[in-house]
């Protein structure tokens, strides 16, 4: 097994970074000019690296799917972002965001890199302000804060139900600033297909031009890779139709190791499954569980005649409804973490308490708040939400209760990345989603955007000068070396061979049928056989795939279904690794929930002994067995103990 | 239910593009516009034809990317919504609808419904930003800002880039878009410093690109679908009145 060095560094917890930045290595700023940066990604973590990287002086070229750096799916995101700013005065700190954020991930993330995560938080607020981000603000003009997640804190910070959208537009302006000033250059609608190694480091791309189908070079000093999560393998999820896996997935059969690839979360409030040609599924902000009651019905007879349209959920009376998650935990009732609601829904409709034409909904109530605060404050809180839900099931929330159930949300997994977020290819960095993250094995509300920023803004800014600081004798490369030859070639002979098959089955069909077999034996609650068979049929159905799949037209045009066959095609090959994840850690934690591994009264049951380490993927060959690394996780500084919300 | 469309059909910018009719049948009231399309594009695929290129992505109504030209209208019938949060439930059984592009000359067509939104990026790098630097930047509370006035960035930020405002507008007019950006910093103390050049460099490349005269008929406001209203325009006509007269005068 090779021995991964996460390089944390020396001294007391809340020294390290300012001990790394003290001793790293600088580059000067004539170097810098010398120096270029690819950034693969224009999400918070991708656009926020650029920009800083843009303002140091270096020469960055940056890259997304989208026709603007403004669309990626970081635009979506609604409900807030953390910071231990403590300005509500409620007890708040950089350390006790620090320990809420290792608690919430189930320890099963790194103290180190969270440590750093929540002390630069209050920056990243800072510099969102100053670049006019319009948080929500109370009448003397300071800023407002909510609790988000079951935080017993008020720590996010928000712009309505767009923060994700105001984050990353404050992210867009400063790379737009630095796009006009030339230390940046955009390259919109490219997707990335391979990634150049040149004497074991990260030294380019290959893309291919979404418009004309052009497949062109790119050379680089150093490359950053923030393309965002997989959910999508999932088929359906709350993630935006293009958001995909395959850069990173790329990057790992170069050489990098993927991180616990099974860490999927499953957020609680989605709205409903409701048809087969459905093509994503739509959250509904955790917010809404600070206000809203989530409840089923007490009887199996009420459920029943709800799903055939034969009663009301208004007409049950209050004594014949079982508002499970105040039933069973007590404490943190309808705020317990997402992980524990989402299993919790799945548990009282797989047991026959389900409602909505499917029986796979649970109602989340919103009577009571209505009562006790009057509807205007509701309207005042969720009103875009709660116009949203209309929208799409064409029912008002105000009058009769939401209905949820759980979806595919985020993904802890991604590459392997050490302390200073670089891969285990010299010269790779990965941030946001895309890495595997502090987060560990479930993330907490508001902190994904959090941590996209904190890699970006003020993590990777210094890293990155760290590794580039022996390289500035490096001359910058040429494009027709081998190296880029040999991408280039791998490239187009994929693509070829997608287009060459001309079978009869579309990729969305193959696209929803992985979807299906990973959301029912490699989702929300896992176990062996399960795991087993998914693995089989996941190679059974990739086999069809290269053998079935019909992509129509050629590479030089705009081609929709081929940049999908591209997506799938990876999607096909994580997927078994997300499986073989699943299988191998014989624990429950966090979002990962084996059967095998439950309490008497059915909560996830860790194994610290045996799988306190993060699972480090090692491609070995195309259809060969991953080889699985470990690196383990110590805890110097708090004590590891079972997650209660009872 | 079985509806008969019509779209705009057109293989690349340089070529001539013509509506083709195609029919769909059994579509879900339930199901929303772009899905629709989804399984129109599934059978084109099937059937060896070209599917229909459109731009979208989020499919909840904030990315900006989908850009639809339905019935004559920006993202189609209903107020306040985008393509993507249309459902089918709006229209009925046996109904044609038209499906075309946004038109306007600095949007130029790529592929059937897909155009070129980059002008708007190049009017935001002409000055839609602070120009601050990573780092340094004083603690966040000590820039208090009366909530009336974060309210109101708060709602011209809320654009979503989508360009409705643009192909709603007889002249092709970019001015709700610009607006919106310029009120967001001009209303707020972070964005007053640079606030007259901003203004000044933001119109002159709108004018630059190609986008036209607003000739306050209003039709960008009631066709966008995040309702940005037209008093930013209000606003940035003064804010470029007084910024062209300190400068005149200086
Ligand atoms: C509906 C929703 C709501 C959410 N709400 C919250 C919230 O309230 N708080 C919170 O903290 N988190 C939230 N999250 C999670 C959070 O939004 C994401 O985790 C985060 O925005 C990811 O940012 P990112 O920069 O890593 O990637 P993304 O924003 O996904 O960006 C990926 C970028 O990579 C590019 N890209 C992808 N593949 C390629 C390729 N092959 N080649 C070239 N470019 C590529 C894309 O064009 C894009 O620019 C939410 C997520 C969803 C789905
Ligand atoms: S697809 Fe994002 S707004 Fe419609």
């Amino acid at each position: 097994m090779v021995k991964l060095d996460a390089k944390i560094p020396q001294g007391p917890l809340a020294e390290k970074w300012t001990n790394y930045k003290a001793h790293q290595n600088l580059v000067n700023p004539s170097n810098k000019r010398r120096l270029d940066i690819i950034v693969v990604g224009t999400g918070l973590a991708g656009a926020s690296a650029a920009a800083s990287f843009g303002e140091m002086g270096f020469n960055v070229k940056v890259f997304g799917i989208h026709d603007s750096p403004r669309r990626a799916h970081s635009i979506a995101a609604q409900g807030g972002i953390n910071a231990a700013k403590n300005y509500p005065n409620d007890g708040d700190s950089v350390y006790r965001l620090f320990y809420d954020t290792i608690k919430g991930g189930d320890y099963r993330a790194r103290e180190a890199n969270v440590y750093r995560l929540a002390e630069v938080s209050n920056n990243i607020i800072d510099q969102c302000v100053a670049q006019g981000v319009p948080f929500a603000r109370e009448y003397g003009g300071l800023l407002d804060n909510r609790s988000f997640g079951g935080a017993q804190v008020s720590r996010t910070f928000y712009a309505r139900g767009q923060t994700g959208q105001q984050l990353l537009l404050g992210a867009y302006s400063a790379l737009s600033k630095e796009i006009k000033k030339g230390s940046v250059k955009m390259f919109t609608r490219r997707e990335m297909l391979e990634l150049v190694v040149i004497e074991g480091r990260a030294r380019g791309i290959i893309v291919r031009d979404l418009i004309t189908g052009k497949i062109e070079r790119h050379s680089a000093h150093a490359v950053v890779l923030a393309t965002g999560g997989y959910g999508n393998v999932f088929f359906l999820s709350t993630n935006a139709m293009a958001s995909n896996g395959s850069a990173a997935w790329k990057v790992y059969k170069k050489g990098a190791f993927f991180g616990n690839p099974s860490f999927t979360q499953i957020h609680p409030t989605c709205i409903p499954v409701h048809g087969d040609y459905q093509s994503k599924l739509t959250l509904m902000s955790e917010s809404l569980r600070n206000d809203g009651r989530i409840w089923v019905p007490k009887h199996k007879e009420d459920a029943e005649k709800i799903r055939k349209g034969e009663l009301k959920p208004t007409q049950i009376p209050e004594d014949r409804r079982d508002y499970y998650l105040e039933r069973r935990y007590p404490a943190f009732g309808n705020l317990v973490p997402r992980d524990v609601a989402s299993r919790a829904a799945k548990e009282r409709c797989d047991a026959g308490y389900g409602i909505g034409s499917t029986g796979l909904a649970v109602y989340l109530d919103f009577e009571d708040a209505i009562k006790r605060l009057g509807k205007h404050v509701i309207e005042a809180r969720y009103g875009n939400l709660f116009q949203m839900y209309e929208k799409i099931v064409d029912e008002n929330p105000y009058e009769t209760p939401m209905m949820i159930y759980p979806a595919v949300h985020y993904t802890m997994g991604g590459i392997w990345v050490d302390y200073e977020l670089q891969t285990t290819i010299p010269g790779l960095f990965a941030a946001g989603e895309a890495n595997f993250s502090d987060h560990g094995a479930n993330r907490l509300g508001a902190s994904a955007l959090m941590q996209g920023l904190s890699d970006g803004y003020f993590v990777l800014p210094y890293t990155i000068q760290n590794y580039l600081a022996d390289q500035i004798r490096v001359p910058r490369f040429e494009t027709n070396l081998p190296e880029f030859e040999e991408a280039e070639k791998a490239a187009k002979e994929r693509i070829e061979k997608l287009l060459a098959i001309n079978g009869t089955e579309t990729v969305d069909t193959f696209h929803r049928r992985l979807g299906l077999i990973m959301w029912d034996l490699v989702g929300m609650s896992r176990k062996k056989e399960d795991l087993e068979k998914a693995i089989t049929m996941i190679q059974e159905l990739r086999k069809e795939f290269w053998k079935n799949v019909k992509v129509p037209g050629k590479n030089e045009m705009v081609n929709p279904e081929l940049e999908k066959a591209i997506r799938v095609a990876d999607y096909l090959e994580l997927g078994e690794l997300m499986a073989r994840d699943a299988l191998v850690r014989e624990e429950s934690c966090g979002g990962h929930f084996r059967e095998e591994y439950q309490t008497e009264d059915g909560e996830a049951l860790r194994d610290d002994k045996n799988f306190t380490y993060v699972s480090a993927w090692e491609y070995t060959g195309e259809d060969k067995e991953p080889k699985l690394n470990k690196e383990p996780l110590v805890f110097e500084f708090i004590e590891v103990k079972q997650r209660n919300y009872k | 239910m079985d509806l008969t469309l019509k779209i705009w059909r057109q293989a690349s910018a340089g070529e001539k593009g013509k509506l083709v009719d195609y029919q769909v049948q059994n579509i879900s009231s339930e199901a929303s516009f772009l899905e629709m399309l989804d399984v129109l594009n599934e059978r084109l695929v099937r059937e060896g034809e070209d599917p229909v290129a459109f731009d979208h992505d989020c499919r909840e109504g904030i990315c900006g990317a989908c850009s639809l030209y339905i019935n004559g209208r920006p993202h189609g019938p209903d107020k306040g919504i985008t393509t993507c949060q249309l459902h089918m439930r709006r229209f009925k059984d046996g109904e044609t609808i038209v499906i075309e592009p946004w038109r306007a000359k600095p949007f130029p067509v790529i592929k059937d419904l897909m155009v070129d939104r980059s002008a708007f990026d190049e009017i935001i790098q002409a000055g839609g930003y602070v120009s601050i630097n990573t780092g340094g930047v004083p603690d966040a509370n000590a820039i208090p800002i009366p909530k009336r006035d974060a309210d109101t960035a708060m709602d011209a930020a809320a654009c979503i880039g989508c360009g409705a405002c643009v192909a709603a507008c007889k002249n092709a007019s970019a001015m709700l878009f610009v607006s919106a950006k310029v009120s967001q910093f001009a209303v707020l103390p972070q964005g007053k410093i640079e606030a007259r050049e901003r203004v000044q460099n933001m119109v002159a490349k709108m004018d630059e690109l190609g986008f036209g005269n607003c000739t306050n008929t209003y039709a960008c406001e009631a066709e966008c679908p995040k309702e940005i209203s037209v008093s930013h325009i209000a606003r940035m006509n003064r804010e470029y009145l007084s910024a062209k007269l300190v400068s005149q005068i200086e």
